[in-house]
């Protein structure tokens, strides 16, 4: 070499803003959902649907069904139940939890409107439909348990009378002296806050290909779904399978935020009728199916009291948590946790002494709710925030300044909360003064007074919060869930030099893939185009827990950084035996083999990679190069690695009609490392999407009788493009200790907060009409009737 | 099944001859019969846009139009515009800004927000959030996706003019 070569720097892509690769083939139309999938000799699975939300089922006629055109068979509960074993949803470490078996497809009862009570196996979906029509079904209707107000009074039936009653499962938290804080208050706020039972509304339908293999007696499962390894097992376990006979594969899924965590009794169903036929089975939910079977989420009442004292500083606060979970606690992750969520996670910003919460869960013949998006934080941060903003306006105090006042300082930690959370490390306070900069905060107060005088309503709405993210086995396998708390990465080495990831963690858009592919090229010293990730197959993937809980990138990319630092040392101490050099001595960057102090190239990688797999002769014989890795990650320093962060909302209230136009959102939040920003603030933005669709638009509308009533898309109303308002991210980063990487969740915090903000910026765009909105959604009706106008 | 109607149609340029029941939907039959699976059923009540498609240049709703419908028609999905290259610029608008995660929305999106530039060229933001509000996302919270409709419109624009003053 005549001319000098450069050295070569290392590179990092974490922190960088790389378009995530997988994206393009969802822009050109070749993703693979699962309805996309077609195999041969498959069937067409349809259900029929209890109208009734309570029924007996009489009788069930399938004769008609069964003569028409393309039919395969047909089959009542008690025909899926040879194929698949009932299941309860309860978890160990919920004391006194219960709830009642249930079965794929219901057998006697009917317990909610839309549960499965028979099937029809046809050679087309149409054709499936149509046989569903002529299924005669005598149902004796029963009484509807739906208020869940009056679930435990002595006079609603019990909807499983062997329970007992209808109580899931109750907690209380009491750190003592709350009553006597309470009577040293200075001021203290009560509110009741009532939440719209929503539900995820994911673009793609739930959606099941099952293909069972009778002369292997093995069961292929393709299925939109967040936990693979979860699934397998379950599959496993009630179609009496061993598990290494099935598997699971997610490909492409088309949203999913918590929806497609959990066990659904069609789903089985087409896995255990695919085991009972041996052919392919293919279902996909339709919308409306979709509306009433999907998991709801968050029907709560909580009444909430705070006391503060002459100075404006939390004392106390008080919480009677009632929430409705339907008929059945949704399996293996239980309804149980979001009620937990919310006695846990109420006051967590602040810094308070007294704390006293009542949690009660009760079953209702509605659709079974379980884990959505940010799982119980919307309504803890919402009835934190609320009282706060109630509290401040009380005393005269600004919001931003009250919590100045009463957020944990950010140099207390570790700091341990009422309810009993560990927090590592959190920058309230960061938070705060970036989030007022950001949205410029006074300015924008003299411009909410100065528009008052015209007649204008406008709002500003702050909400702090904290989210729970890199979840420990605290969480389900304490509990007796088969759900893995701990997720691996394997990289393969290829003889072209790239690297192979394959992770435990999944992808559903949020960009798990790109994550994987900017921590392994950082580690392994590579360009990130030479990492290819594959992800949801439990055939090749390690076994891992999968991705909620924001643990993605938290566990999985934890994962990916051990097994890249393995890997490049094999691959160093491969170069140091081809050069006959100390490994030492050496480095991978960019893709070369480099002298570690000069940078100059010494190796490219791939011909290392290449004597590696196809000249190991050449190579001293007690040297065996290791081109394949696996490493694992489990959380094992805190029960959860809690993130913080806070939102504003700015509205305008028309207080003619009602409607709150968004004006602008802002977010700062602390995850720790950022893998990539872009990425985050999506999911950032995204989150915070589905926190508005909460606070403005929707609600599963039931009537007494159990009956949904708005469960289309044309009915059920989501944010869309024209009601949602620019928002504007920030970020403060205090890295976990637990991990390497030190990245924390960031899925949820979105979610987590928007409700609180919106509704706090409503509030007090009302303010000085004396109104107050506490009933989310907050649709123009309710604002009127709380301005007195209808 | 016994009455079949059979329609003769371009799909993405190409001819086809297909024998279809009166009832199939138009997302059904490209996905079904001509193994598009690009497009989506989302809703089935023409409120989330991700079956929509173009026929004759217009944009339509898959789940509300009926294959039998579209004798003599040119029909474009997002597979089509994909290969013809007509979208490029905005697939990769897209892609850099991420203005899309789980994907299934993005090509009824595309479809829609191409028929919006070649409309409306000089659409502001809100114009932009009216055009796509019949268009479903889940997971962007739209911000994006205005962001990157509006950069290509931009840049078509520049393009154009740039264009005009070469010639």
């Amino acid at each position: 070499m005549n001319a000098p070569t450069p050295g070569l720097k290392p590179t990092t892509y974490i922190g960088q803003d790389i378009p995530r690769p997988n994206a393009r083939r969802l822009l050109a139309g070749r993703g693979q959902y699962v309805d996309d999938l077609r195999l041969p000799r498959e069937l067409h699975a349809a259900f029929v649907r209890s109208p009734h939300a309570h029924a007996r089922i009489v009788s069930i006629n399938l004769t008609e069904a069964r003569k028409a055109k393309g039919v395969f068979w047909c089959g009542t509960g008690i025909d899926v139940a040879r194929a698949v074993s009932p299941w309860v949803g309860t978890l160990s470490h919920f004391k006194g939890m219960k709830s009642a078996p249930q079965y794929a497809v219901a057998i006697e009862r009917a317990t909610w409107q839309g549960e499965a009570v028979a099937v029809v196996v046809a050679q087309t979906r149409a054709q499936a439909e149509d046989a569903v029509q002529l299924i005669e079904v005598d149902y004796q209707a029963l009484p509807a348990v739906t208020d869940m107000e009056t679930a435990l009074d002595a006079t609603t039936p019990v909807i499983h009378p062997e329970l007992g009653d209808n109580l899931a499962f109750t907690r209380g938290i009491d750190t003592g002296q709350v009553a006597a804080a309470f009577a040293g208050a200075h001021v203290v706020v009560e509110d009741t806050f009532r939440f719209g039972r929503h539900t995820g509304v994911c673009l793609e339908p739930r959606a099941i290909t099952a293909d069972f293999n009778a002369s292997e007696q093995h069961l292929t499962v393709y299925l939109g779904n967040q936990a693979p390894h979860m699934m397998r097992d379950l599959f496993a376990k009630h179609l009496d399978l061993p598990e290494a006979h099935v598997r699971v594969i997610a490909r492409d899924v088309g949203g999913s935020f918590g929806i497609k965590v959990h066990v659904y009794p069609d789903e089985m169903a087409v896995a255990g009728i695919a085991k009972l036929l041996g052919r392919p089975i293919r279902y996909a939910a339709d919308r409306l199916e979709s509306m009433s079977t999907d998991i709801h989420a968050r029907e709560h009442r909580v009444r909430a009291k705070m006391g503060v004292d002459r100075d404006g500083r939390i004392i106390a606060i008080e919480i009677d948590d009632l929430t409705g979970i339907g008929p059945y606690s949704v399996y293996p992750r239980t309804s149980a946790v979001e009620g937990n969520q919310v006695v846990n996670l109420t006051g967590g910003p602040y810094d308070f002494k007294h704390y006293l919460a009542n949690l009660k869960v009760v079953f209702q013949n509605k659709t079974p709710t379980c884990q959505y998006r940010a799982v119980g934080h919307p309504i803890a941060v919402a009835v934190t925030e609320g009282l706060v903003d109630h509290a401040a306006q009380k005393l005269g105090m600004d919001p931003a300044e009250f919590r100045r006042l009463n957020l944990i300082g950010d140099d207390k930690y570790p700091f341990t909360s009422v309810s009993g959370m560990k927090f590592e490390a959190l920058s309230h306070h960061a938070c705060l003064d970036k989030l007022l900069g950001l949205m410029d905060y006074k300015a924008l107060r003299a411009e909410q007074q100065a528009l008052r005088a015209k007649g204008i309503y406008r709002g500003i709405g702050l909400a702090a919060l904290i989210e729970v993210t890199n979840p420990s086995a605290l969480f389900y396998g304490v509990g007796g869930a088969r759900i893995s708390a701990q997720d691996g990465c394997t990289l393969r080495l290829e003889p072209t030099g790239w690297v192979t990831a394959l992770t435990g963690v999944t992808e559903q858009g949020q960009g798990t893939e790109g994550m994987i592919a900017q921590v392994v090229a950082s580690i392994v010293g590579i360009p990130v185009e030479h990492v290819r990730v594959i992800t949801g197959d439990t055939d090749t993937t390690p076994y891992g827990g999968g991705t909620w809980a924001s643990r993605g990138a938290g566990i999985g990319g934890e994962a990916a950084l051990q097994a890249s630092r393995e890997l490049k040392a094999n691959i160093l101490a491969l170069a140091g035996a081809i050069l006959t050099r100390d490994p030492v001595g050496l480095d991978l960057r960019q893709a070369q083999i480099v002298d570690n102090i000069s940078g100059e190239i010494v190796l490219p990688l791939s011909e290392a990679a290449r004597i590696g797999q196809y000249r190991p002769d050449t190579l001293p014989r007690e040297f065996q190069p290791q081109l394949s890795v696996t490493r694992q990650y489990g959380q094992r320093d805190w029960p959860f690695v809690f993130t913080n962060g806070i939102q504003a909302s700015y509205v305008e209230v028309d207080t003619d009609t009602g409607f709150v136009k968004l004006l602008k959102h802002w977010m700062v939040e602390d995850c720790g490392t950022i893998i990539n920003p872009l990425l985050v603030d999506e999911q950032l933005r995204g989150g915070i999407a589905q926190g508005i669709g909460a606070a403005l638009f929707e609600e599963c509308l039931y009537d007494s009788e159990g009956q949904l009533q708005n469960a289309t898309m044309a009915d059920y109303l989501v944010p869309m493009a024209a009601e949602m308002p620019d928002m504007v991210i920030g970020h403060v980063a205090t890295p976990t200790r637990s991990s390497e990487l030190g990245a924390k969740g960031a899925g949820e915090a979105g979610t987590a907060g928007a409700p609180a903000a919106v509704m706090n910026a409503i509030n007090d765009a009302l303010a000085p009409l004396k109104a107050r909105v506490t009933d989310q959604p907050f649709t123009p009706e309710r604002l009127l009737k709380a301005l007195g106008k209808v | 099944m016994e009455n079949l109607i059979t329609i003769n149609l371009k799909v993405n340029g190409v001819a086809v001859t297909k024998a279809v029941e009166p009832r199939t939907h138009l997302v059904d039959f490209l996905r079904n019969e001509l193994s598009l699976t690009g497009s989506h059923a989302g809703c089935e009540h023409g409120v989330c846009g991700a079956c929509t498609v173009l026929v004759d240049g217009e944009i339509v709703r898959g789940c509300l139009t009926l294959a039998c419908q579209l004798e003599g028609a040119a029909v474009e999905t997002v597979e089509g515009l994909t290969e013809s290259g007509a979208i490029a610029d905005l697939q990769t608008a897209f892609h850099q800004r991420n203005a899309l995660q789980c994907g299934y929305c993005t090509p009824g999106m595309l479809v829609c927000a191409s028929a919006l530039i070649n409309e409306q060229p000089q659409a502001s933001r809100e114009e932009i959030r009216e055009y796509m509000s019949g268009n479903y996302c889940r997971c962007t919270g739209y911000e994006a996706i205005v962001d990157a409709i509006e950069l290509t419109a931009k840049n078509r624009a520049a393009g154009q003019e740039l264009a005009k003053v070469k010639a």
